[in-house]
């Protein structure tokens, strides 16, 4: 007996500040104009997507002491901008990172809350966690947390907030005009929490939503993170985009579900996905090389050289060789408020590494860079992308992939047109939406009216 | 004259849920909110206002009640702006955010995002709270349990001006980051790689008594430059906070005395602050029962009175009758040097709907309210430019 295929999950990462947007290409509209997002969610549920997602940076980023300008700085709120986004979708789901460190939980909840029931049920929240002085100067209470403390707090924070969605059970209103009562509780919304980090009490004043609470994603690659993520997350943003990468993190995420008495299905694994498209594979390998030498100009490549090295390189030249001094170890201060210098753990080695490459291969530093940072992942026609699509899925690396097209808001427009439908010809992704809600989308079973317990309390039974 | 409408839940009596037009099951859902602003805008209305508080409503002024007579819950107010925006082209948006337990950096980049999804038609009424209750569900500070309405207490004073003060701070800081881009501050120029230029945004670096923030913005100036800043004012030292920090000031006048007053002390706190030249438009607060006549008006009041157990009160005038007694009102007081009116109907969507299908065609023709939207922004409904940038240096 063969296994029945799996459905695949789409979504659709809005191409914003990221380094592999394209601001300099003639179709590359506003990132900051709401036509540009309403353009970007239409299409994405054009094509039956599951969701949206924006990602969120409450710093502007800065390198050598200097705002950073090579990439598109701006971008809107993200609750502001989903919300809108609800009056011009009927269907598609709506997701955003929040951070956990700069917000408070009553707020936080209140927005999320708010958003679920102004959409209809299609809210989803990415809990993220930082714990930098540097972007905790834009807030009254700081922000700094010691780095060993961000999980806890993280997991407080989303306990916190599931206390407050759950603190309403569903059947609170019944607004019957003849007897004169709005209200069955007097009440309502009542909650207590106090941790480590929190001591509140009080009445949460929104209603229990359609969902519940917004979907949970996360995205913490760590032991720690995936341990966090399997006791209380719906979904994972993994960046284990490949076969070889992606079926031991999805074995090893799948696995941890059972201790906390979850199906393997409660967890979807969708890591982000960049893609090329041309009409044939040909033509999508010489694109797929132009829009490398358009995401890294060689301003660009200096930069991204700065930031493993940790020190200042203006004076080389891109197009000459590598430098031939070493990376400054210790904390990295070339550049703040960017979650990717964190991941150069070993900058001695990682230079090394790429030296030997640039010398073997005879590379500038732009050509290094080109063939060392964020290759696209999908490069090809609609015919040969949705079949590595189809197969990575079929084999366990992923239950589907988020699309971050390089170009807005009209990068999504051809895949819509041309890969979805050979998925769906393929029967493995739908045809249209069968229910309302995200958690709908995603497989996952509405929540009971009392949600029932919070990421503690689930990995307690 | 200009006209805004105070949405409110189901209207500001508190048995408007029960009139058998209302829709108290659909206070929670996007197509109530959208219906609600369709019709103001249909109405030519210059914006509308959107209440909110982060604790559940009252009947008690310091802490919650356990009536289950009254609507209770209220969704996020800046987000119901934008979940409308979209579906509306010409009509004001002024959401309310309570200054006091949130960030200075949120709101900004709220208001002005909404300002870009509304292309141009967003304010925000900034509102504080001193209630232990709501300080309660933030866990970071903690106020006594003052009546605030005793303004012979030292201590109630004192809390009253610092709440204010912070208020105008944050004020303060929300304009600084609107303006921490420039315009022209992204110039995608190819040549040098740079998608913006940098020299073209600003640290704002506010430090105050409260808090500091250093900025710039994630989000870059807003289409109207500045949003509109609302706050509501009863006292002496919110029309300090009018007069430093607002573009709108919502007033409580008795009569067309009371208005005078408050509209002088107004312009003489906004000489004091040095903003002699910038134009601050007074509105004042009236909530409305509207009917076909004075009697039926006072009428249903009297009913909804009965349903509610006791008469309605207020902060602001309370009006029964007709469209063209309204009317006749609203031309008195506007002489007091009013701009408009902020009306609050007793009930949505009856009296919202006496408003802009009665109301206002009687002010159309007397020849005192538009025909026509001449703008398509909040700030050219009202009469302001858009505002030079503070940093700008060219």
């Amino acid at each position: 007996m063969t296994r029945p295929l799996k459905q695949i999950h789409l979504a659709a990462h809005f191409p914003g500040v990221n380094n592999t947007t394209v601001w300099s290409d003639p179709r590359s509209g506003s990132h900051i104009e709401f036509s540009s997002f309403a353009h970007f969610a239409r299409t994405a549920e054009r094509g039956k997507f599951d969701f949206l997602f924006l990602a969120e940076g409450l710093r502007l980023r800065e390198q050598n002491g200097l705002l950073y300008d090579l990439d598109v700085v701006g971008r809107p709120d993200t609750f502001t901008i989903l919300t809108a986004l609800a009056a011009v979708t009927d269907r598609l789901g709506l997701a955003g990172t929040i951070n956990s460190t700069f917000n408070e939980p009553y707020e936080v909840a209140r927005q999320f809350a708010t958003l679920d029931h102004l959409s209809g049920g299609r809210a989803a929240w990415n809990v993220v966690t930082s714990w930098d002085a540097f972007t905790g100067e834009n807030f009254r209470r700081g922000g700094f947390l010691p780095q060993d403390q961000r999980y806890s707090r993280a997991r407080a924070f989303l306990e916190t907030t599931w206390e407050l969605f759950d603190s309403w059970q569903g059947d609170e209103i019944i607004a019957d005009k003849d007897s004169g009562d709005f209200l069955a509780d007097p009440q309502p919304g009542t909650f207590e929490r106090t941790d480590e980090h929190f001591d509140i009490r009080g009445q949460f004043n929104v209603p229990r939503s359609p969902q519940g609470r917004p979907v949970i994603f996360q995205a913490g690659d760590s032991d720690e993170g995936r341990e966090f993520a399997a006791a209380s997350a719906d979904a994972i943003f993994s960046r284990h985009g490949t076969l070889a990468e992606g079926q031991p993190f999805y074995a090893d995420v799948k696995a941890r579900l059972a201790r906390y008495g979850r199906a393997r299905s409660e967890l979807l694994i969708l890591p982000a996905a960049t893609f090329v498209l041309a009409d044939t594979d040909a033509e999508a390998a010489e694109l797929a090389r132009d829009v490398r030498l358009q995401q890294v100009s060689g301003q660009t490549a200096i930069k991204f050289m700065e930031q493993l090295w940790n020190r200042d390189l203006s004076g080389y030249d891109p197009d000459g060789p590598l430098p031939d001094i070493d990376p400054v170890l210790g904390e990295n201060t070339i550049s703040r408020g960017r979650a990717s210098v964190r991941t150069h753990r070993d900058p001695l080695a990682v230079a090394a590494r790429w030296r030997a490459k640039a010398e073997a291969e005879n590379l500038s530093i732009r050509e290094l860079i080109v063939e060392v940072t964020s290759r696209q992942t999908f490069v090809g026609s609609a015919a040969t992308i949705a079949a590595s699509i189809n197969e990575l899925v079929q084999a366990d690396a992923s239950d589907g992939f988020i699309m971050v097209p390089y170009i807005t808001p009209g990068g999504l427009d051809e895949f819509v047109d041309t890969v979805v439908p050979l998925l769906q010809e393929r029967g493995v992704f739908r045809c249209d939406y069968q229910g309302s809600t995200l958690r709908d989308h995603l497989g996952l079973a509405p929540l009971p009216r009392a949600a029932g317990g919070t990421p503690a309390s689930r990995a307690a039974s | 004259m200009h006209l805004s409408v105070a949405l409110d839940g189901a209207g500001w009596h508190p048995a408007a849920w029960r009139e058998p037009d209302a829709r108290p099951d659909e206070l929670f859902t996007g197509g109530y909110w959208a219906d609600l602003v369709g019709e103001a805008e249909r109405g030519l209305i210059d914006f509308v206002t959107i209440e909110d508080g982060l604790g559940l409503q009252s009947s008690r002024r310091l802490e919650p009640d356990t009536r289950t007579d009254q609507v209770r819950g209220r969704l996020d107010a800046v987000l119901i702006a934008a979940r409308v925006a979209p579906l509306t082209t010409n009509i004001g948006l002024i959401p309310t955010a309570v200054v006091t337990h949130t960030e200075p950096f949120h709101i900004s980049k709220a208001i002005a995002t909404l300002d870009y999804v509304s292309t141009g038609r967003a304010g925000v009424r900034v509102q504080v709270t001193a209630r232990p209750h709501e300080a309660a569900h933030f866990g970071r500070r903690s106020f006594p349990s003052l009546d605030p309405a005793d303004p012979a207490s030292v201590a109630v004073r004192e809390q009253t001006r610092d709440l204010f003060e912070e208020a105008a701070d944050y004020v303060e800081v929300v304009r600084r980051l609107w303006d921490s881009w420039e315009d022209d501050a992204e110039i995608r120029d190819a040549a040098t790689g740079r998608f913006i230029n940098r020299e073209k945004l600003h640290y704002i670096d506010f430090s105050g008594r409260f808090f500091s923030v250093r900025g710039p913005s994630i989000t870059p100036r807003p289409p109207q430059g500045q949003p509109l800043v609302a706050a509501l004012g009863h006292r002496a030292v919110p029309y300090r906070l009018i007069a430093r920090a607002a573009d709108i000031g919502f007033v409580t006048p008795r009569e067309v005395a009371h208005a005078r007053e408050i509209v002088a002390a107004i312009r003489d706190a906004q000489e004091a602050a040095g903003r002699g030249d910038d134009t601050i438009h007074i509105f004042g607060d009236l909530v409305v029962f509207l009917d076909g006549t004075a009697a039926a008006a006072t009428e249903r009041k009297t009913r909804l009175d009965e349903l509610a157990g006791q008469e309605f009160a207020s902060d602001a005038t309370v009006f029964t009758g007709t469209a063209g007694e309204l009317a006749d009102l609203l031309q008195d007081w506007q002489q007091a040097g009013l701009s408009g009116f902020r009306l609050r109907p007793g009930t949505i969507p009856g009296d919202l709907e006496a408003i802009t299908r009665s109301l206002v065609p009687e002010l159309q023709r007397r020849g005192v309210f538009r025909r026509e939207y001449q703008a398509r922004t909040l700030r050219g409904l009202l009469g302001l430019p858009r505002p030079v940038n503070r940093y700008a240096t060219t």
